[in-house]
């Protein structure tokens, strides 16, 4: 156990949770001191990824471990995969602080909402650095147990109703992640992640045990990632506060869950001895059918973030799809939507978002001629869609051009169908919004209507509105640049760009 | 030396108790802050020992036994003096505000307490069957009037039915340890083993059943709990704690001690490990229904103790170091998360004025620190991470499936489930408001409100700590692992 610098890991984590204890500890009162401890932890965390990143960069390693029980130690540490995951992470829990502050400006319980908002995020941070599945085990329950209160913050009923499917559905999926977790530790011992799979010495005569395990694991991973059939919570829990729902589709939960079946494929079984075992083709399958699942259900969908959430459902299946596909081309793509997907999702539930709380509109139809009125989210929410759908240059086609390049090259020719099955659908839930922002005319009611957002708060919730749509924009058009989210997955996966 | 330590242990809480029933003021307090508050230096000085000399025995008076009277301190008794200590210390503190010293209620209040503790403290150290017999009846008998103080005739009528349950678990538990007296010719849980494995027989068998019986009554064992809830429920807030967290873990204590320790490995009445992990099964089952169908919030915690001590039980056929380790680790998690619970909950009583679930919307306004006390020591009893409660029942899962139990794994599983269903019930109860766009009311907590919400916070902290402090605790539990259970 040292805690020098190479347990920066472990401090990226604490400064999420200290956060979060000042903040609980402050209380209701003093809000003045309450966003410079938010906007302090959220830059403090960012500078120490960066520095991280450098340092990763020059050959540094960094790892942190600490027995918790005999033969179990919980080990943090950096990565590739980690260092993808923590950046975005970091960088959008920054933004969104900066929205949810403006969000919730008027709102009680704010103190309880951004003391469980920044442990959420602490726990994301442990998800993305944990060293070895136990570790990983604990934060991601942490998760779930962090993000409840924030679903059932506003405390009505139907509130407290999402809230309970939500844990109906996260801890039994937690239960099979632990019953998977003992039979492979009975199995194997708590073997690290290494990348590549450490179980391919095992594999021979326990290939139905490991298969068993593998379904267990995707079973407790589809859930927070909302993999069909496991996926009915994720649009209840929609009646969160924007914020929350942004930071759960983009970074936190559906993402820790996708994440974690990234692990399984790539570091826990190893790629190969999943495919051997016939786990990837069942996990892609599940995948594809997803996708295209949540996107019927997306164009039935009036109530605007009911659509987004379908959207989720479908568009994070993608990046399990990428990676259980495998070869480098879609391993590139599953994972460089994790940022691409978070990016493009984080953009328009925030606009969403504005929508809600500037003029009270939360239904499709209401859309109508919005554009004059709020330009300039209609416009984020424009690119949002459009990188959503795909449309080239946008960060979500360079997802599917490697997606589909990679099931090509893999001679999985029914994916591309599936892409351009999914494409077409996405088009056909996300035009009609653009089609309505635009060229309908605005009603005489909603023309008289005051927009209840205006000054400091309105900036609160534009300004990062704007920065999350660029970003999203940059990603796609300048994804043959170094430093762009595709360059690095690139250079993490070996291939060449 | 130790020795000195030992007897300190039983005789400064006897001692406070003594000061405390004498009229004045002080002597009360001098009685409280002497029995208690010395407690945990003398078992840190005791902790020093056992870890540098292992377990050991101490000969009142010099007399050897089978004659005098054995005291025996290993890593288990140590793991629940600390607990009594600990849990014990901030109940008492909690207890400190409701019962003054100088009024009534505080004078008939402390006496008690100081016995229960000196009667607990001298129950773990004790190392032949009829002392243990006396010690079990001065727990006893100090609770029952304790439970009674809340004066209530809920309280009252609970009090009694335990009362009378109780002197019956005593009076078979007596009668079995009198014929294994006439068996063996000795009382010396350690020296009893060669004895019995020379004499064992149907007698002997009798004796042991009659023995389980009685300490499955006083633990409240599934199906024999039936005056746990109300009891713990209607008692004063520190009571109800000091009874779900150490009083019922004395019979189960002894079942470990007894069947860990005394009985030989191949005795027959090994076979009743069997019946205790069904037992525990049955209870983790069927407290975790219960407790999701009441509709008062101390009900809910005392049938999660029901449920939870069946864990404790379904460790007994498992015979694996790492199974000590879970039986150890829950020991303790439970006892600090269900102690936090029930102060927790004794301070949302006192604030909402009921403790019925449907009363208790918008706790995270009326009453923040200890709904949050509630909320962190449950996650401890759900057993989810990161909490003392998750490490052990990752142990115990470790544990059952080594062994390939898988029933009692599949019991395991659906309580930790039942265990959540009924734990964020309440959290969602406290959560809830009817009106969303309701304004803050201005009910803040009062400073004796914070105070008594931080000693529930403590305990809950501490239970959340121990998720991360296993090492050095399992070290030492490893120096005490029970013959048969070393073996890989």
């Amino acid at each position: 156990m040292t805690f020098g610098w190479q347990a920066l890991p472990l401090y990226v984590v604490l400064i999420s949770v200290v956060t979060a204890m000042l903040i609980f500890a402050l209380g209701e009162g003093r809000q003045h001191v309450r966003t410079a401890l938010n906007l302090g932890g959220a830059i403090l965390k960012l500078v120490l990824i960066m520095l991280m990143l450098l340092a990763i960069q020059s050959g540094a390693s960094f790892e942190f471990r600490m027995p918790l029980l005999p033969g179990l130690d919980l080990v943090l540490h950096a990565d590739r995969l980690t260092m993808l995951f923590a950046t975005l992470s970091a960088l959008l829990w920054l933004i969104t602080t900066v929205y949810a502050i403006g969000y919730l400006e008027q709102s009680p319980n704010r103190a309880r909402f951004f003391g469980f908002f920044s442990l959420c995020v602490a726990a994301t941070m442990g998800v993305a650095s944990a060293g070895n599945l136990f570790t990983f085990f604990i934060f991601y329950e942490l998760l779930t147990l962090a993000t409840w209160p924030l679903v059932v913050h506003r405390g009505t009923p139907e509130a407290v109703a999402a809230g309970r499917l939500y844990l109906a559905y996260t801890l039994i999926g937690g239960v099979l992640l632990l019953i998977g977790l003992i039979w492979l530790h009975a199995l194997a011992g708590g073997s690290d992640f290494i990348v590549g799979g450490s179980l391919a010495p095992l594999a021979a005569g326990n290939e139905t045990t490991l298969r068993a395990i593998f379904v267990l694991f995707m079973l407790g991973f589809g859930v927070k990632a909302a993999l069909l059939p496991l996926h009915s919570w994720l649009p209840r829990a929609m009646v969160a506060p924007a914020p929350v729902s942004a930071l759960l589709h983009a970074v936190a939960v559906v993402k820790a869950g996708a994440f974690g079946l990234v692990r399984l494929v790539q570091d826990v079984f190893g790629f190969d001895l999943a495919t051997s075992l016939g786990l990837t083709d069942l996990l892609a399958g599940l995948a594809a059918t997803t996708v295209i699942y949540g996107s019927v259900l997306a164009l039935r969908q009036s109530d605007l973030k009911r659509r987004l959430a379908f959207s989720t459902v479908s568009q994070v299946s993608y990046i399990a799809l990428g990676v259980a596909t495998g070869g480098v081309l879609a391993t590139i793509g599953g994972l460089v939507h994790l940022v691409h997907q978070g990016l493009t999702k984080i953009t328009l539930f925030f606009c969403a978002g504005n929508y809600a709380e500037g003029l009270g509109v939360h239904s499709v139809e209401e859309l109508d001629g919005l554009g004059q009125r709020m330009p300039v989210t209609s416009v984020c929410f424009t690119l949002g869609a459009f990188g959503m759908i795909g449309i080239p240059p946008l960060a979500g086609f360079v997802t599917k051009w490697y997606l589909g390049a990679g099931a090509a090259a893999s001679g999985a020719p029914w994916i591309i169908a599936v892409l351009v099955a999914s494409t077409l659908l996405n088009a056909a839930y996300f035009l009609p919004l653009v089609h309505r922002l635009w060229f309908r005319p605005l009603p005489d009611a909603m023309a008289k209507r005051e927009l209840a957002i205006t000054g400091g708060r309105m900036q609160a919730l534009v300004g990062p509105t704007i920065v999350v749509a660029a970003m999203a924009l940059l990603a796609g058009l300048f994804a043959g640049t170094p430093g762009s989210p595709l360059f690095w997955v690139i250079r993490m996966v070996g291939g060449e760009p | 030396m130790p020795s000195e330590f030992l007897i300190g242990l039983i005789f400064l809480p006897l001692l406070g108790a003594c000061l405390a029933v004498l009229p004045w003021r002080w002597s009360i307090r001098l009685g409280v802050f002497g029995g208690l508050a010395s407690l945990p230096a003398l078992l840190a000085a005791l902790t020093l020992a056992v870890i540098r000399d292992g377990a050991w025995y101490y000969t009142l008076g010099g007399w050897t036994a089978p004659l005098g009277i054995r005291l025996f301190v290993d890593p288990l008794a140590l793991l629940m003096l600390w607990m009594v200590a600990i849990i014990g210390g901030v109940a008492a503190a909690h207890a400190w505000h409701d019962f003054r010293p100088g009024t009534p209620a505080g004078a008939r209040f402390w006496p008690l307490w100081l016995l229960l503790t000196a009667a607990m403290n001298a129950l773990f150290l004790s190392a032949d069957l009829f002392n243990l017999y006396v010690c079990l009846e001065l727990v006893t008998l100090a609770a029952i009037p304790l439970i009674a103080m809340a004066g209530t005739a809920t309280a009252i009528r609970a009090a009694m039915r335990y009362l009378l349950l109780a002197l019956l678990a005593s009076l078979v538990y007596l009668l079995g340890v009198a014929l294994l007296y006439n068996a063996t010719g000795t009382l010396d849980l350690y020296l009893m083993t060669d004895g019995l494995a020379a004499s064992g027989g149907p007698a002997t068998s009798l004796a042991f059943a009659l023995i389980a019986a009685g300490l499955l009554l006083k633990g409240a064992v599934f199906p024999l709990h039936v005056w746990l809830p109300n009891a713990h429920a209607s008692a004063p807030g520190p009571v109800s704690a000091v009874l779900s967290a150490l009083v019922v873990k004395t019979a189960i204590y002894l079942i470990y001690r007894i069947w860990l320790w005394t009985l030989p490995a191949e005795d027959p009445m090994q076979g009743a490990v069997e019946l205790f992990a069904v037992l525990g099964a049955a209870a983790l089952i069927y407290g975790g229904i219960l407790a999701l169908l009441q509709e008062r919030l101390k009900l809910v915690i005392a049938y999660s103790t029901v449920a939870q001590l069946g864990y404790l039980l379904l460790v007994l056929p498992l015979a694996s170091v790492t199974a000590w380790q879970a039986a150890s680790y829950q020991l303790l998690s439970h006892g600090l998360a269900k102690a936090a619970m029930f102060l927790a909950a004794a301070n949302i009583l006192h604030a909402v004025g009921s403790d019925r679930l449907a009363d208790l919307e918008r706790l995270d306004q009326r009453t923040p620190l200890s709904l949050f006390a509630l909320a962190l020591a449950g996650v401890s009893i759900m057993g989810l991470p990161p909490s003392g409660g998750f490490l052990a029942k990752w142990l115990l899962l470790e544990a059952a499936w080594r062994e390939g139990r898988w029933l009692l794994l599949a019991a395991l599983v659906l309580g930790s489930l039942l265990a959540a269903a009924y734990v964020f019930r309440i959290l969602a109860a406290g959560l809830r408001r009817e009106d969303p766009t309701e304004a803050e009311d201005a009910e803040g907590t009062s400073p004796i409100g914070r105070r008594q919400a931080a000693y529930a916070l403590l305990l809950a902290v501490l239970a959340l700590v121990a998720g991360f402090g296993a090492a050095p605790i399992l070290d030492i539990v490893d120096a005490g692992i029970p013959a048969g259970w070393s073996a890989p």
